[in-house]
């Protein structure tokens, strides 16, 4: 457990929370699952993941399954008939990764992390997409939805969600990642597995309008800077957003994985930001008002700044630095023994794309180049893969990144230098360290700053 | 949901004068006339009125006013459960509301904290987002005069204006907040990253 040092505040309160350890309301299934996760070189995986699932599995399917017989032999029964399942299709009654809720106390205003260490490639399914929400997920009518954008404007104009429709689409591949991802580890190593170090970062397939298009639609006056958006959820979430990220790349998506946002994500509208911090990309998108200044929000103000050790707080930290992380082997996992693995994990960039990924065994002494699993797209998730021969005797995995600006990704060393390390409020965002591992001569893996 | 009904596009894109080549649809593709397609419903400005986001220089404040005194009722009406009837802050299992005052001073040292007192840089934001936000249970509900009287109380309680100080669209911007210089542009990428 964390010493008192590492504690928050103890009159202070919970949304900022960053070190309430062993406090993840984790389902048991779930943090099990991890004791062997997916991504092994070895057979003999699969059969040890299954073998250590909880019995009560089998009595209740996980979140978005649905619990079906298992029959001794599959080929000498008639399976399901065809859409009997209504017509929307569920995860395999055996996949049980789930996200799991940070421990706020108001549940409201909380976050939940998706459970990378079980993810393929790069999307993130929908339904993992990890969650920041300021006062709760609205329900909202789509034909009862619109976009008025207004401010420093020619024709303030009012967007129905037909409106939107007709305009023509994008289709981008982009992470979000919350900047407060990893803000429990500044200090100390915290969370046991992947999931709660780095879970809130997530990728998906967004589809949607470009905001250069609006722009033309309203035309925008002379001395235009900033854009504020606002969402309809009980928070009204705003942030102001440079105009010049916003004609550059700034999509208002409906779509996400090939369907409609789901509604944690923002349905039916949200304002997508590629590389920029979680919290800009506004959901359940209401308004965009056009200024020749920010706004200075609650959020962009006493939110999402980062307060240096000389009491100054830097504001408007928007871009995401490029970042690196092994799933695979991962906190809390069990390797059986020595031998082949497929080390494995994803590399980002707020910055352009990832360029290159590297991966040590032995704590940062030897880097080895890894193998990039997808052409790199911009301000998009790439995963990797290394191959490793594991002699048996402790480990120390890392990855490091580098983007196509020349950033790479920094030790935990070189940040605490530059950020300072005066507190649990103090600068908690934009933590993009190297990320190490720690493999014990018994197989174990656990989180470790080394 | 997507009707289908293009006939109001048509109809604009006759205005625009892009429907040169007579009935055939494809040929505003190939005009340059107008790179507007036309697509959206003007507002107006009594539509526009229900919207706000106040910024520093306090454009959009709403007419009325409020003191300390009436703002501690409505502080202890509306906010006191989440945020403590000392405005130190509740984090009990589902309440979470933030400390409001203190922390003067604490930014530069190793336990600093952030309270509207000790690091908000601007009053509008204050308002702005009571206004917009609070209360957690009924965002959006309380007056003008409320939103301006409680503001005032949070205000007075944190020493930042005088006991019997009156909020309204022309005093609140001037509101000098102790962290109002306390901010910097972000300055990444890093240059030491790249020693």
């Amino acid at each position: 457990m964390a010493s008192s040092d590492d504690r928050v505040a103890g009159s202070d309160t919970g949304e900022d929370c960053p070190c309430r350890d062993g406090m993840f309301d984790t389902l048991e299934a779930n943090r099990r699952r991890f004791i062997f996760g997916a991504g092994s070189a070895l057979g003999a995986a699969s059969a040890l993941a299954l073998a250590t699932l909880p019995a009560r599995a089998a009595e209740k399917a996980p979140p978005g399954a649905v619990w079906y017989d298992v029959p001794e032999d599959p080929t000498k029964v008639p399976g399901r008939p065809v859409a009997g399942d209504g017509g929307y299709g569920t995860r395999s009654q055996f996949e049980t990764a789930v996200r799991i809720r940070f421990p706020t106390p108001n549940a409201n205003t909380s976050w939940s992390l998706t459970p990378l260490a079980s993810l393929y490639g790069n999307i993130t399914p929908s339904g993992l997409h990890f969650e920041r929400h300021h006062n709760g997920i609205p329900t909202i009518d789509p034909s009862r939805h619109s976009l008025v954008v207004h401010g420093m404007v020619g024709t303030p104009k009012r967007f129905s969600m037909d409106d939107i429709k007709r305009l023509p689409s994008v289709t981008r591949r982009h992470f979000i990642e919350c900047s407060g991802n990893g803000l429990t580890e500044w200090k100390s190593p915290k969370g046991k597995t992947v999931q709660q170090t780095h879970g809130l970062l997530s990728t998906s397939e967004w589809t949607g309008v470009l905001f250069s298009t609006l722009a033309r639609e309203v035309g925008l006056k002379d001395g235009a800077k900033w854009v504020l958006g606002e969402g309809s959820d009980a928070a009204v979430m705003t942030r102001s957003i440079p105009l010049e990220k916003m004609l550059n790349d700034a999509m208002i998506v409906y779509g996400q994985n090939g369907e409609a946002v789901r509604p944690e994500q923002g349905y039916p509208l949200r304002l997508l930001l590629p590389g920029y911090e979680g919290n800009t990309n506004i959901k359940w998108l209401r308004r965009l008002q056009v200024s020749d200044k920010p706004f200075m929000t609650r959020e962009e103000t006493s939110k999402y700044t980062d307060l240096m050790a000389d009491g100054k707080a830097r504001i408007f930290t928007l871009d995401m630095d490029a970042k690196s992380v092994i799933t695979f082997p991962s906190g809390d996992m069990k390797l059986p023994g020595p031998g082949i693995y497929t080390i494995s994990g994803l590399a980002w960039s707020g910055r352009g794309r990832i360029l290159s990924v590297d991966v040590s065994t032995d704590g940062g002494h030897l880097w080895y180049p890894a193998r990039i699993e997808s052409t790199p797209e911009p301000m998009c998730t790439v995963r990797f893969t290394f191959p490793w021969i594991w002699d048996g005797k402790p480990a120390i995995l890392q990855s490091r990144c580098t983007d196509e600006t020349g950033y790479i990704q920094p030790t935990l060393a070189q940040l605490l230098a530059i950020r300072g390390d005066h507190g649990p409020y103090a600068s908690v965002y934009h933590l993009n360290s190297i990320q190490s591992w720690a493999v014990a001569s018994d197989g174990g893996v656990s989180n470790v700053h080394a | 949901m997507f009707t289908h009904d293009l006939k109001p596009l048509v109809r604009r894109l006759l205005l625009a004068g892009a429907f040169s080549i007579g009935a055939s649809a494809c040929a505003f593709a190939q005009s340059a006339s107008d790179t507007r397609i036309g697509v959206g419903t003007p507002v107006t400005k009594a539509e526009l009125s229900k919207y706000f986001a106040i910024p520093p220089d306090g454009t959009g404040l709403p007419a009325g006013s409020g003191t300390p005194s009436e703002g501690r009722v409505v502080f202890m009406d509306n906010c006191a459960i989440c945020h403590g009837d000392k405005l130190q802050g509740n984090p009990k299992p589902g309440f979470g509301g933030d400390r409001l005052i203190g922390g003067r001073g604490t930014l530069a040292t190793n336990a600093p904290v952030k309270t509207v007192e000790s690091y908000w840089p601007y009053a509008t934001t204050l308002f702005d987002y009571v206004k917009r936000a609070m209360p957690f249970s009924a965002p959006g509900s309380l007056t003008d005069d409320q939103v301006y009287s409680v503001v005032a109380f949070i205000l007075a309680q944190g020493h930042i204006i005088k006991p019997d100080a009156t909020m309204n669209a022309k005093t609140l911007p001037k509101v000098q907040m102790p962290n109002r210089n306390g901010f910097v542009p972000d300055p990444r990428p890093e240059l030491s990253l790249y020693h």
